[in-house]
């Protein structure tokens, strides 16, 4: 466990320095590591590093990190394998929001698009565990889980006729629609990491308590643990990471389904080392695909999210394979 | 004990439940159930489907509120104490439960140390020694490592046991740990709950289905009709034909076996009985 943890904290710092020096001008990496240890405010390539590439290697981390925990706790918290960040409406909620402020007032709303899908996601959130509160039996993983898929099919249909009646003027979104990186500025970083990190942290420290969850209500409330509270702090943390994640990178799909399990193949099924072990495989991801989707095609870029499915499905199909064997 | 003692509820008993009216929403399953559980003895609640024995249990593990009366562990009302103090004292292993996918033995046995760690959850060397004494225990230690879902369902049965040990609370509620087992399977489960309380000297209240087992085992059978006790007290004093009438509405002939001193319950089954005279006419 504790080399694994050493490898994936060298493969972050490798993967982060390779993300920094590959680009439209290739860096050698000893500029990179030059760069961030002694800015040298005069040299042009440390002011590309520090100003374009540092922040988007941040928000690499910061996303890929942020899905990955989300996704494993609403894993534990619905004991749905296929659970995702998405589930409660978030995705949906925030790309309803973004191509709604767009269609009403135009493009000049890009700029605002981080804040208006974490909003978006938020509000859906709300809404969702509104609508599970009315049903028989309350706000239980089920009725949440439903709700939210209802809600995520509504909101993606409004989104598809918008899209058809404007295709002209969606082609700016359609990018931060599959999810991407670009263009994203460390003030947007400043404001979404501190409920991150606070989320994060309340995540890891919630997660030997998922486990429990994961036996089951009676199994987890005979051990001392009040299960309705535990839930719900549980939501908040994933609502708030995700939120936070789409303002950064806009609805990214796949790494909160599936980093999860890649953490459960190497770790096993405690989520006390599933979450920690999450964050780290989904920071070093993030950053690879991201590395990817910036020099596929050059002088092009490829939107992260297409990459993310794109190399994320047969890395995956190779560690289960492996793990079967 | 007589029946009227526990009717009338020992009051040095560590656990008893007191007056308890309970059930789900707009169905009430228990009324006015009373029971001290005898400290450091196997009591086993029997009873036919939907009788409450399982709604006493989890009434009494503090998993399920009662609509009256209340459930009191050292003369504490369960239901107001610190969930995380009573899971110190009360162990409970509900029905069928079912372990997360490819959770490890020792890792399922590791959960059961939650009430004894604190916020920042450090493991400490009395953990690991109460889940190495409770894989010993419940006969799991030799596959700690496999996962769970991959064990027999007797084996699984005792890595839930040997989780609940873990816990190392005097008081243990177990809700019908043999359904579902064959039968060396439960006289196995059931020779180490015995041996929990007449050697280990737990209190253990086991809710189950098979009635001449439970007579083996019980120190104390509670039997449960419509949510109701209809008797409690030591097995040659309740375990009678006629009270399995009145409680099952069953037809059986209960003998005491010679040798072993062990109750049988012999079901009169009719159709059975036409057909072995037949034969043998």
């Amino acid at each position: 466990m504790a080399l694994l943890l050493m490898a994936l904290a060298g493969a972050i710092c490798l993967l982060f320095a390779l993300h920094i020096a590959v680009g439209a001008k290739p860096l050698p990496l000893g500029t990179v590591i030059e760069a961030l240890l002694a800015r040298d405010p005069k040299a042009f390539d440390h002011s590309i590093i520090w100003d374009l590439r540092l922040p988007r290697a941040l928000i690499a981390i910061t996303v890929g990190a942020a899905l990955a925990v989300s996704g494993a706790l609403m894993q534990g918290v619905t004991r749905n394998p296929l659970a995702d960040p998405g589930l409660l409406g978030l995705m949906a909620g925030a790309s309803f929001a973004v191509v709604m402020t767009s269609l009403v007032f135009g493009p000049a709303m890009t700029n605002w698009a981080p804040w208006i899908a974490a909003l978006g996601a938020f509000v859906t959130a709300l809404a969702v565990y509104a609508v599970a509160h009315w049903t028989p039996g309350g706000p239980t993983p089920l009725t949440l889980t439903l709700t939210g898929a209802v809600i995520s099919a509504f909101l993606a249909a409004l989104v598809s006729i918008v899209h058809l009646l404007n295709e002209d003027s969606f082609d700016n979104l359609r990018v931060w629609l599959s999810g991407s990186l670009s263009g994203r500025s460390l003030e947007t970083l400043g404001v979404t990491a501190p409920p991150i990190i606070v989320a994060l942290l309340l995540g890891l420290a919630l997660a030997p308590r998922v486990t429990a969850l994961a036996m089951g209500d009676e199994v987890a409330k005979g051990l001392g643990i009040k299960t309705g509270p535990l839930k719900l702090q549980l939501l908040v943390v994933v609502v708030v990471l995700t939120s936070s994640a789409v303002a950064l990178a806009g609805p990214l799909g796949f790494v909160g389904l599936v980093i999860p399990h890649v953490a459960r193949l190497l770790v096993g099924s405690d989520y006390r080392w599933i979450v920690p072990f999450s964050a780290l495989i989904g920071a070093a991801f993030l950053l690879g695909t991201d590395t990817l989707a910036r020099i596929a095609i050059p002088p092009r870029e490829i939107s992260t999210g297409i990459i993310t499915a794109m190399v994320g499905a047969p890395v995956f199909i190779q560690l289960v394979r492996m793990r079967a064997r | 004990m007589t029946e009227g003692q526990l009717a009338a509820g020992r009051t040095n008993a560590r656990l008893r439940a007191a007056s308890v009216s309970a059930g789900y929403a707009a169905t009430p399953i228990l009324s006015d159930v009373s029971l001290s559980v005898p400290d450091g003895q196997l009591t086993a609640l029997i009873g036919p489907n939907g009788s409450g024995k399982s709604t006493l249990l989890k009434t009494m593990a503090r998993i399920l509120a009662p609509e009256r009366g209340s459930v009191l562990l050292d003369g504490k009302a369960i239901h107001q104490s610190r969930t995380k103090d009573v899971a110190r004292s009360l162990g409970l292993l509900p029905q069928g439960p079912v372990p997360p996918e490819g959770l490890t033995v020792r890792e399922l046995v590791a959960q059961g140390r939650f009430p004894h760690q604190g916020l920042l959850q450090q493991w400490t060397a009395e953990d690991a020694a109460a889940v190495g004494q409770a894989l010993a225990t419940a006969g799991v230690a030799d596959f700690a490592d496999r996962a769970v879902d991959s064990l027999s369902g007797g084996q699984r049965q005792r890595c839930w046991i040997a989780m609940v040990l873990a816990q190392q609370t005097p008081i243990l509620l177990l809700d019908e740990p043999t359904t579902f087992l064959d039968l060396k399977v439960q006289v196995d489960l059931m020779e180490m709950l015995a041996d929990l309380a007449h050697t280990g000297g737990r209190t253990l209240v086991v809710v189950l289905h098979d009635l001449s087992l439970a007579a083996s085992y019980a120190d104390t059978l509670v039997m449960l009709r419509d949510g109701r006790i209809v008797c409690a007290g030591a097995p040659h004093e309740v375990f009678t034909a006629e009270r399995l009438k009145a409680v099952f509405d069953l037809d059986a002939r209960v003998s005491w076996d010679a040798e072993t001193g062990l109750p049988v319950c012999l079901p009169l089954a009719p159709q059975a009985q036409r057909r072995r005279r037949t034969r043998a006419a």
